[in-house]
């Protein structure tokens, strides 16, 4: 077929960082510059890995912050016994370098042509690949509407707070703040419940797609209420990152 | 289902370095009970010195990978198919 590119077998090369951005106390964006970099889709991610002077090796998925055509960048939240996270969001500085392997994943994607409604579903740094998604539509201008609902401790935990406060048009975003609330806030202050999503997510009969990122316990928890709330299960997309002490 | 398990999104790099392409969208059938899953939605756990893939219908392992010294040793016994 003329244009497509046969892509190699995925190996690990070498990245720069570039610009460090921090979003929270916790976590940090880094742009990466990859030399041939082939271009990513909206919900993928990359592995990344370290190696220590005794050789020593960890890697880890990291989910892609920015969208298709953006550079690459990547967002990550610190574990505090992390064997990879703390040296990101710590100690990178602009022009270190380390090993990435990726783009990675064709399952937890969208596209412009997927359609929607889109409910996406975020706990803590779950939001990563759904702020992608966010981006990569507003960029190529689709109109799908989408609802975000997105879980965190407490307001100073949410990532991408101020991109978030200025949704493009057709974007709702609901937070809900699970340990500690900012004075006079009127949103929800409990984790996901059955309740929370009925009265969010789109009816199952407007034929939304969902995608669910975050700690597994969040993940198992949402995907089986929108189950419940007649979603198919195969229109209910879901991304697990493990225990995170969310 | 424990709070560390992870999903098959989390190794599509190792299994794109086993199998040369990308397998999460790859449909699994599990041969205990038969269970069709796309990988990316299988059982995942880390436990450190491998990687276990399990069905998500019958926890029985469909998958072991095992990386030492640059060398992955993959065991799909658990699986009736895989396409």
């Amino acid at each position: 077929m003329a244009g497509t590119a046969v892509r190699g077998r995925l190996t690990w090369q070498t990245a720069t960082v570039g610009r460090v951005t921090r979003e929270t106390a916790s976590a940090v964006t880094l742009s990466l510059s990859v030399p041939d970099w082939p271009g990513h889709r909206a919900g993928q991610h990359v592995d990344i890995r370290l190696t220590a002077d005794d050789g020593y090796q960890a890697e880890r998925a990291y989910s892609i912050a920015s969208a298709p055509g953006e550079p690459l960048a990547i967002t990550v939240e610190r574990l505090d016994d992390g064997e990879v996270s703390p040296y990101l969001t710590e100690e990178a500085r602009p022009g270190d370098q380390l090993e990435v392997r990726g783009p990675i994943g064709g399952y937890f994607v969208w596209e412009a042509e997927t359609g929607g409604p889109l409910l996406l579903a975020a706990g803590g740094s779950g939001v990563v690949p759904l702020r992608a998604i966010l981006r990569y539509r507003s960029l190529v201008g689709s109109s799908v509407p989408v609802r975000l609902l997105y879980s965190s401790r407490s307001w100073e935990d949410v990532i991408y707070s101020s991109e978030l406060d200025m949704p493009e048009y057709g974007v709702e975003v609901i937070h809900t703040l699970t340990r500690s609330q900012p004075p006079k806030w009127h949103g929800y202050a409990r984790r996901v419940d059955q309740k929370m999503l009925t009265e969010v997510a789109w009816p199952a009969a407007d034929r939304p797609l969902a995608y669910v990122c975050g700690p597994t316990s969040f993940v198992e928890s949402v995907a089986a209420g929108l189950v419940g709330l007649g979603y198919p299960a195969g229109k209910v997309k879901t991304e697990r990152f493990g225990a995170t002490g969310q | 289902m424990d709070e560390n398990t992870l999903d098959g999104n989390a190794i599509g790099g190792l299994l794109d370095e086993v199998f040369g392409a990308d397998m999460t969208m790859a449909v699994s059938t599990c041969g205990s009970c038969g269970a069709v899953s796309v990988v990316a939605e299988l059982a995942v756990y880390r436990p450190g010195l491998g990687t276990v893939v399990r069905c998500r219908s019958c926890d029985s392992v469909l998958m072991v990978f095992v990386s030492l010294h640059g060398a992955t040793c993959t065991d799909l016994m658990g699986l009736a198919s895989l396409s």
